[in-house]
């Protein structure tokens, strides 16, 4: 059964095992494991942003293009919720319909983008997506009419989702059991059915035509595939679940607005958890977003403290002053490309393999 | 590349009377045209090295804005050193405070081409995914790195008060400041074709564009030339920021990343590595968001795209394609 659900593709080290295990719990027990609502905010989107990055992953680790649009997917999926139901009812329909629109919407601008670009180098198509990105950003920030300009929409959720209901009388295991108990495991599960479906998509045939273009464009054209369709197609899937991802991101929040979705500084996130997670591997999105979202969370807080212990030495303070944190993670990020381009997954494993073949 | 392809000056020539049709108002007319031709020669100083490195040798660079950011903080940092001069009312004393301003940009962000270079972009050479993600990670650490020193908030970067102001001739006003910047372009796109054009580095250099190997089996060191064109790049693109910053008297650290999105659209336009046609792109862009900006304040943001989708759908390898095999 693991097997069937994996897809085959199993994580391949004893230690990376333990830690994915590690993190399904985590997130899965979540609600009872760590009370309060900083904790449950911190999981849904460690959730949201492994589905995020993993999606990433499928276009820079697997079809090796460097796409900079993919925070502009994750935006049309929550601007697609938000608008559908602070303009509609809020009930399951319009977010059905509002995810729908937005996937559309996805699907017709990926394919316009890869069409265009994607014949040619992937330079260009890093160049092109940075445009179209910073351009849709504006946009949305302009159209105050319907996107609520820099304020974003806040808006109304179904009454199964939201915060005052309850379902039970009683806690269950000291844990309230109402609205956003309830919308956490749908993230959560959401979450967890596209990740296995982005497995299934790369260990299929289609993913290994992937690899192939990645390693060798020329050659797995010589071998009869077109490239420039097998990237578009990838292109057009991480898109799409990239929306579903800001659909079950603007769920959780409530709330869509240019700096939860389409801030370039969400882009340079991302980057920075496909690499250091690992590239090419879809666990690396896992490791990758989890320890960034804790990083964001609570590194801050050791920095701060850090940073106070140091008073008095000259530029010390301001290097680990809480808010260069990305700084670090920067540095990080460099380092891996250069020294350890599989991350750490990638590091993990080589571990084993080097190991067994003594 | 001894005949001039005349259909691109054409076409902005075209779009120049054609604005001033829809326009109407000759005065404004000229005053649209020149702040946007200063804006257009301010982004071709700073994508021309962009787009000269990327024909040399192939290496596309995220993290030019820095270069961009880093021109405009050193000027605002030198411009406070000589505010007495800056304050005065004298335009010698002023151009004193100007000239160490821009020639502190200009050496600061060229040493630092020259160490990003070693540091950064040599190790990853010919391998396109991982320039644009190590290129970009350098640009989150210097990004980063720029708050530490100069602090995460809005520094002012005031013009010189003879730099004020605008000229009037009949009804037309021209602000001193974009004159100044047509003028500071034009020269630099000068010099840049004397080099390229006239001299033995530059015959190097367009040879290097069109066919790397053969220049290197002449035994020309390529390396060097390409380390040397980074430099000026990085240079010119520090110039670039401070004129920029002071054009729009504040900087933040976000100038040099706003200003990377129309740097690309501009030497998309104009053709990879060329540098022909990174000045007529940067112009067209220039021209284009001010008619607009004026016309139809609404589309004015995307005019930018359109112009990039059109001129691509017309001309798919830009407007003067680099003569490469």
């Amino acid at each position: 059964m693991m097997h069937a659900l994996l897809s085959g593709d199993f994580p391949r080290s004893r230690i990376l095992t333990a830690t994915l295990v590690a993190i399904f719990f985590a997130l899965a027990l979540a609600p009872f494991l760590f009370p309060g609502t900083r904790p449950l905010d911190v999981a849904a989107k460690v959730c949201v942003f492994v589905l995020l990055v993993a999606s990433y992953d499928l276009l820079l680790g697997y079809t090796g293009i460097v796409s900079f649009a993919h925070t502009m997917f994750f935006g049309i999926g929550g601007y697609g919720v938000a608008i559908a139901m602070s303009r509609l009812e809020a009930g399951w329909l319009s977010i059905a319909l509002g995810a729908a629109a937005a996937v559309a919407l996805s699907l017709v601008l990926s394919f316009l983008i890869g069409l265009f670009t994607l014949r040619v180098k992937a330079i260009f198509f890093a160049m092109i997506t940075l445009a179209v990105a910073s351009f849709f950003a504006i946009l949305a920030s302009q159209l105050s009419n319907i996107t609520g300009g820099e304020d974003g929409i806040t808006f109304k959720v179904p009454e199964l989702l939201r915060p005052a209901t309850r379902l039970l009388e009683e806690p269950f295991l000291g844990v309230a059991i109402g609205g956003r108990f309830v919308t956490y495991y749908l993230v959560f599960g959401a979450s967890l059915l596209l990740f296995l479906a982005l497995l299934r998509v790369v260990n299929s045939p289609f993913g290994r035509v992937l690899l192939a273009i990645r390693e060798n464009d020329f050659r797995a054209e010589a071998l009869g595939y077109r490239t420039v369709i097998y990237r578009t197609i990838a292109n057009c899937l991480g898109a799409v679940v990239a929306t579903f991802a800001g659909v079950l991101y603007a769920l959780w929040l409530r709330y869509t607005g240019p700096n939860t979705t389409l801030d370039f500084a969400i882009m340079i996130d991302i980057l920075l958890m496909v690499v250091i997670g690992g590239m090419g591997t879809m666990y690396g999105a896992v490791i990758g977003a989890t320890i960034f979202v804790v990083a964001q969370n609570y590194l801050q807080d050791a920095m701060k403290a850090f940073s106070g212990a140091m008073k008095g030495i000259p530029l010390l303070p301001d290097l680990f002053h809480p808010d260069r944190w990305l700084l670090w993670l920067g540095v990080l990020f460099v380092l891996s490309v250069y020294y350890f381009p599989a991350g750490i997954v990638g590091q993990l494993r080589a571990g084993v393999t080097g190991r067994s073949a003594k | 590349m001894s005949r001039i392809d005349w259909i691109p000056p054409a076409l902005m020539l075209a779009i120049v009377l054609g604005a001033l049709a829809m326009i109407g108002n000759p005065s404004t007319w000229v005053t649209l045209t020149v702040a946007g031709l200063a804006m257009g020669l301010l982004i071709f100083i700073m994508s021309s090295g962009l787009t000269l490195v990327f024909g040399l040798m192939d290496v596309m660079n995220f993290a030019h804005g820095l270069f961009i950011a880093i021109g405009a903080y050193v000027a605002a940092s030198t411009l406070k050193l000589f505010s007495a001069a800056a304050g005065s009312e004298s335009f010698l004393a002023n151009l004193g405070a100007v000239l160490p301003a821009m020639l502190a940009a200009v050496v600061v962000a060229g040493l630092l081409g020259l160490a990003f270079e070693r540091v950064i972009i040599k190790p990853v050479y010919g391998q396109h995914l991982k320039q644009i993600l190590i290129t970009t990670g350098g640009m989150i650490v210097a990004e980063q790195l720029i708050h530490v020193f100069w602090g995460p908030d809005l520094l002012p970067l005031p013009r010189p008060s003879t730099l004020r102001g605008s000229f009037l001739i009949g009804d037309i006003a021209i602000e001193k400041y974009r004159l100044i910047a047509v003028i500071v372009g034009l020269a630099v796109f000068a010099a840049m074709l004397l080099l390229l054009n006239r001299t033995k580095i530059g015959l190097l250099i367009r040879a290097g564009v069109e066919n790397k190997e053969m220049v290197e089996a002449m035994g020309y060191r390529i390396r060097r030339l390409f380390v040397g064109v980074f430099v000026a790049g990085s240079a010119l693109a520090g110039l670039g920021g401070a004129l920029w910053g002071m054009y729009q008297e504040s900087v933040t650290v976000h100038i040099g990343a706003n200003m990377m999105v129309l740097i690309f659209i501009v030497i998309i336009i104009g053709g990879l590595g060329s540098i022909g046609g990174c000045f007529a792109g940067a112009v067209l862009v220039g021209l284009v968001a001010n008619y607009v900006g004026y016309l139809s304040p609404k589309i004015a943001l995307g005019s930018n795209i359109l112009l990039m989708v059109m001129i691509l759908l017309w001309r798919p390898q830009g407007l003067y394609p680099a003569g490469k095999s």
